[in-house]
């Protein structure tokens, strides 16, 4: 995910004339290496060392450990833990199993919020950066604001939404009520005015990280498109589809994923202001693994979840490529 | 406040408006295209009204007796002002020891950060600047871990930091999610825009790769270095889903963790509850205030979220 922001960001530092030969974190860059004095060949991986014993020990070690570990019965509070070979996957598609109403209903609740919120998260986000996007006094103030409820952590933001959402005291039904709304609104304890809380609740939170990136895409497309769009006649909607659009497409994709990804792996709304509730109706799959694998200690059917889990959102984050390739090649 | 920030923004607006229309000519000078102005600000004042509300109502509140923060109609100003919500949470003994946390969230957030930039600057190093054997194997392989969704991480890391001993301690969660690509991504592109001749004549002296780094490369990546402190140090204040499961015991709680233990404790002490929140937010809303340049430019130039 972070990949494309990588492609991103370095094709934007083509466009003001730099030499090629300083841009060497180009994936695709020709080596030009000559100024670059040659080294012992163990020095690079001294440098390596401290941060790959890391990214072996707690990254790649535990791709495979998991997978090994979903393989098990794995108890994490018995002494021995037997191998049932893919009996933790085929028990998560078997009607009748403990593990395939709980998870496929915790899929169901991902599934929703992620269907509802991520369109909400990049259209809200690029209003916001349009309205933001021309040079205008206080934009950098204006910036902040919006920014400002994502540097909370999602603790912070839920522990305030559950005050704020209470049924009989909180700030909005209260203000509901003022304007002639229904004011007695269960929006923690009843669907679907839950789903809608932790859907607005979320917009709220992270509209501002979506924005900035929007925002930082739009001051690149140069104002001679714009400028020449303009003279051919294009008015501001016909700009907004032919320049706006197609300037914004490599960020758009980057946008997407991160958006689609955070939107699946929603956790901590769901435990703190809705406590997964009404039932288990808005109990997420992460909630879920994590409640099986580090509350119940059931890691073997945990891990397996993680690995469905993961298939999912792979396919998604395919699909979300696939949709942006074609248009690509007009690049 | 915030009326005071807005007529504050509003009348900057319209002084470096006048300025703006001098030296960009037509551009502001029409007066259609000042009604646009003016009505973009209104609706962006609006919306950041809407937007920064719930946070003042929190601050409000954390001054708040218990029965006025349950009060209806909501105040938006305490009747009395106290401090009786603080002086609860953090008063010593409590089974929600809150400044304990806030400690202990200080000191594994500033540790993390450290560590982060520590060995992703070292790690970037070579990887942007040097060529060997493995280089592509190893960036190729950082790369695709980053299509990994991190919940894959969590069963199996649970068992690797209890048997390395570290589960209920800080360290579990300093080190175990240090090792992240974003920050040598980070680093590898701030020194890959490096000049290429910038070691050259560090070597003609006879300097070695390790004090070309640290003499000539560091000094010049200081405020990449320092953006992604602030960056790891954000994630690492603000993470919860980790610390819940592995810090169990309430003396080694993070403060966004403890946020949960004194919500199950106290479900309808709003004013406790907000107290708890301010405290949780105040390091990192700082941050933001005093810097927010460095981070708003760094997540828009490289996106970090969850």
């Amino acid at each position: 995910m972070k990949s494309s922001s990588q492609v991103g960001a370095s094709s934007k530092e083509e466009a003001p004339g730099r030499q090629p030969t300083t841009t060497p974190t180009r994936i695709a860059a020709p080596k030009t290496n000559k100024g670059v004095a040659k080294q012992a060949a163990g020095t690079p991986w001294l440098f390596l060392a401290p941060y790959l014993i890391l990214f072996i020990g707690f990254v790649l070690i535990p791709i495979v450990f998991g997978l090994w570990i979903s393989l098990h019965a794995w108890d994490y509070t018995r002494p021995l833990q037997p191998f049932v070979g893919l009996a933790n996957y085929v028990s998560l598609f078997q009607p009748d199993s403990p593990y395939f109403e709980s998870f496929w209903s915790s899929m169901q609740a991902t599934g929703i919020f992620t269907v509802f919120s991520v369109p909400l998260l990049l259209t809200i986000p690029l209003a916001v950066a349009l309205l933001m996007a021309s040079k205008f006094p206080g934009r950098n103030f204006f910036r902040a604001v919006y920014f400002a409820p994502y540097v909370l952590g999602v603790a912070v933001i839920s522990v305030l939404w559950r005050y704020l959402l209470d049924n009989n005291i909180g700030l909005v039904n209260y203000y509901l009520g003022a304007i002639g709304l229904p004011d007695n609104i269960a929006w923690t304890t009843s669907t679907p005015a839950a789903w809608v809380a932790l859907i607005g609740v979320t917009v709220w939170w992270t509209l501002g990280f979506n924005a900035v990136i929007y925002l930082a895409a739009l001051q690149d497309i140069p104002a001679e498109l714009y400028e020449a769009a303009r003279v051919d006649g294009a008015n501001k909607w016909q700009q907004f589809l032919n320049v706006t659009i197609p300037g914004l497409r490599p960020v758009l994709s980057f946008v997407t994923i991160v958006t689609l990804i955070a939107s699946v792996n929603m956790f901590g709304q769901s435990y703190l202001i809705t406590l997964g509730g009404p039932g288990r109706e808005t109990r997420t799959a992460i909630y879920q693994i994590a409640e099986t694998g580090l509350r119940n200690f059931q890691m073997g059917n945990a891990a397996a979840m993680s690995y469905v889990l993961t298939l999912f959102l792979m396919l998604l984050s395919l699909i979300v490529f696939w949709l942006f390739r074609e248009k690509k090649e007009g690049k | 406040m915030t009326q005071l920030t807005e007529s504050g923004a509003s009348t900057a607006s319209g002084a470096s408006g006048a300025g703006n229309s001098g030296r960009l000519s037509t551009k502001r000078a029409d007066p259609a295209g000042r009604r646009k102005m003016v009505l973009r600000l209104i609706i962006l004042s609006i919306v950041a009204l809407i937007f920064i509300s719930p946070l003042i109502f929190m601050f409000v509140t954390s001054f708040k007796t218990r029965e006025d923060a349950t009060g209806i109609p909501p105040s938006w100003i305490p009747d009395p002002w106290t401090l009786q919500a603080y002086e609860s949470i953090l008063a010593p003994g409590s089974s929600t020891p809150v400044l304990r946390w806030f400690l202990n969230s200080m000191v594994a957030a500033l540790l993390h950060a450290a560590l982060v930039v520590v060995i992703s600057a070292l790690a970037a190093y070579p990887l942007a600047r040097m060529e060997f054997r493995g280089k592509k194997i190893v960036f190729g392989v950082i790369v695709a871990t980053l299509l990994v969704p991190p919940v894959i991480l969590i069963i199996p890391n649970y068992l690797i930091v209890s048997g390395l001993g570290w589960l209920n301690a800080l360290v579990a969660i300093i080190v175990p999610t240090a090792a992240s690509a974003f920050g040598v991504f980070f680093m590898r592109q701030f020194f890959g825009a490096l000049p290429e001749d910038l070691e050259e004549a560090a070597r003609l002296d006879g300097a070695n790769r390790f004090e070309m780094f640290t003499k000539i490369i560091l000094p010049l990546a200081k405020p990449a270095m320092a953006t992604l402190a602030l960056l790891a140090f954000l994630t690492n204040w603000n993470d919860f889903l980790w610390p819940i499961y592995v810090l169990f015991s309430p003396e080694v709680q993070t403060l966004p963790a403890g946020l949960s233990t004194l919500q199950s404790a106290n479900a309808v002490r709003y004013d406790l509850l907000m107290a708890g929140a301010v405290m949780a937010s105040l390091p990192v809303l700082a941050l933001f205030v005093f810097l927010q340049r460095f981070i708003i430019e760094g997540v828009s130039r490289s996106g970090v979220k969850g």
